[in-house]
């Protein structure tokens, strides 16, 4: 899973770190080599546990000692229970899902909060190529070519607000990332990528 | 030490003999076997505070020799790429034993041996046993080697099953699970397959229902069950890299003499199977492992409730004997159920013997997670 720059990618996870309670139970879906969970279990005593379809990463992430399972996240979350996990992270691989909305609402039914952190395709370095130039971006934020991308689906900071009204999720807490720093404001303009923490708007409505 | 360079080296079996009358053990169908004797292998060293015990276990045809070389003989044990000083299982940190199980023909008690009652092989007297009662006379083995907590139990196919058994049957005494290539139960495929294997035996006159001891045993049917299961331990795409539709070297012109080399390799497996195993015990282990239900009829997420092992579960994806499917049903129930389950699929075209021959990536995976557990890293909820 593509994390941007290296330094934006300690970043976002600096950030959702401090997001994350103490002692909190975690699930990452798309969970990569397993920094981000190491990082969580280390500062946070979290208890935390990762998905991957990556055979190399499910490697990584047992030699660091994390508990994780070799399976696609668009096979579903059938397996957890609903509510089983404080938090469900879905950091830079949202985008590559095939049915992002599905993996949405299964991470909403088995956590109580939700991180999720995306590229955002409305950067203004991404207008501007597709405006100017006529071609598909391409971005630190979005690195690739439109030949070999592993994004299937491209949304902005905005699309991801307007799905969260649409879905009544509310939103507890965001960050705008650009490069290796934060981003204070047009985030949609000038973010490379966002981070969101939602819950659902009404408890009552989960299954 | 060694005469192959990086392996164990020499090894020998042991023997142990409990469950004398009147305390025999008790079976899980409500019989009764005593005295059973187990044979055994150990490799490396047990610690002072005895906590760095592995128990290996074999799988239908294996035995209690897992590493190393017997004296005199050139074929090492069954995991002997697994097990040994620097490998996954390494002796150089953990005390590792493997025995044969009850029922077995390779030194444990089975149909084989001698019933106390007759003085004579046991044959079709010889009760039933299920995977359950091969690890109750497991712990006893345990028992007696002064282990009180093992660090893991291991193995692939019918020894994963065994892997699962102890983390449900003594789960205060398991501390790590790694179950490959299996099941938490046999599905009808399998019981069909066992089926087949098992008709051919006693399909064959000299079986005698079961009472060959002494005469001329059912060589023709057992190896012909073995090559049944040898099929399936292998996939389409391994026998077509091992044999191709090449033809074997000095085929004599009989009709339906074996051309074909996979023709061939099968005959001679089977041939060599009969030398070492008997026909009684292949009946009642493919039985054992027919009857396997972890969840017992309950759901299994119920029964892996109490478990408090940490689990390492692994299959292969060109695996059709034991599907990936089964292990994801495992590690499914363990999420359910609140038990730290660690799954991989590992790439490997072998199918069902990857477990046995992919010793790299199931090594790296097996090396690092009990690393792990030895020195207790991982989540807050192990």
């Amino acid at each position: 899973m593509n994390n941007g720059n290296t330094a934006e990618g300690r970043l976002d996870h600096r950030i959702i770190t401090g997001w994350v309670s103490e002692g909190a139970t975690v699930l990452e879906l798309g969970c990569g080599g397993g920094e981000l969970l190491q990082m969580l279990s280390r500062q946070k005593q979290a208890s935390v546990s990762g998905i991957d379809v990556d055979e190399n990463y499910i490697f990584s992430c047992v030699a660091r000692g994390l508990s994780v399972a070799h399976q696609d996240i668009d096979d579903g979350l059938s397996e957890y229970a609903s509510g089983a996990f404080d938090f469900v992270i879905i950091n830079q691989c949202l985008q590559e899902l095939r049915k992002p909305h599905v993996a949405l609402s299964e991470a909403m039914r088995v956590g109580h909060k939700v991180i999720v952190g995306f590229p955002n395709f409305a950067h203004y370095n991404a207008r501007v190529q597709l405006a100017l130039k006529g071609r598909a971006p391409v971005t630190p934020a979005l690195p690739y070519q439109w030949y070999d991308t592993p994004n299937l689906h491209f949304l902005s900071i905005r699309d991801f607000v307007l799905y969260c009204r649409k879905n009544r999720l509310s939103i507890e807490r965001s960050a705008f990332l650009h490069k290796s720093g934060l981003v204070r404001f047009w985030p949609n303009l000038l973010a490379g990528s966002a981070l969101f923490q939602v819950s659902r708007e009404d408890p009552a409505l989960i299954e | 030490m060694s005469k192959t360079g990086k392996g164990i080296g020499i090894v020998g079996t042991s023997f142990l003999t409990f469950a004398r009358p009147p305390d025999e053990l008790v079976l899980e169908s409500g019989e009764k076997l005593g005295p059973v004797t187990l044979a055994y292998e150990t490799y490396g060293n047990l610690n002072g505070d005895r906590s760095n015990a592995i128990l290996v276990f074999h799988a239908l045809s294996g035995d209690a020799h897992a590493a190393g070389h017997h004296e005199g003989d050139d074929r090492p044990g069954w995991w002997d790429g697994m097990i040994g000083p620097g490998k996954a299982f390494d002796t150089d940190k953990y005390f590792v034993i493997c025995s044969n199980v009850t029922g077995g023909c390779m030194g444990s008690t089975g149909p084989a041996s001698e019933n106390p009652r007759t003085g004579r092989p046991y044959g079709l007297d010889f009760p039933l046993i299920t995977v359950r009662d091969m690890v109750d006379a497991q712990a006893k083995l345990v028992d007696h080697l002064g282990i009180e907590k093992l660090l893991c139990v291991a193995g692939g196919s019918m020894g994963g099953m065994q892997a699962l058994q102890w983390a449900v049957s003594y789960p205060g005494r398991v501390r790590s699970a790694i179950p490959i290539a299996t099941t938490a139960r046999h599905s009808p495929q399998q019981i069909a397959f066992n089926e087949v294997g098992r008709q051919a035996i006693m399909a064959d006159l000299n079986w005698n229902g079961g009472a060959y001891y002494g005469g001329q045993p059912p060589t023709r049917g057992l190896a012909v069950a073995r090559m049944v299961g040898h099929i399936t331990y292998m996939s389409d795409e391994s026998m077509a890299d091992k044999f191709g539709r090449r033809f074997k070297d000095n085929v004599k012109g009989a009709k339906f003499e074996p051309d074909f080399e996979v023709e061939g390799y099968l005959q001679y497996r089977g041939d060599n199977f009969v030398k070492r195993f008997d026909a009684n015990s292949y009946l009642y282990i493919t039985k054992a492992l027919d009857y396997f239900d972890l969840g017992n009829g309950k759901s299994l997420e119920n029964v892996l409730k109490g478990v408090s092992a940490k689990l390492l579960v692994v299959a292969f994806k060109s695996d059709w004997l034991y599907p990936a499917y089964q292990s994801r049903e495992i590690v499914r129930a363990c999420k359910l159920s609140g038990v730290d389950a660690t799954y991989c699929e590992l790439n490997s075209s072998y199918g069902h013997d990857a477990f046995l021959l992919e010793t790299a990536e199931q090594g790296y995976l097996v090396r690092h997670f009990i690393a792990n557990v030895s020195e207790g890293n991982g989540n807050g909820r192990a």
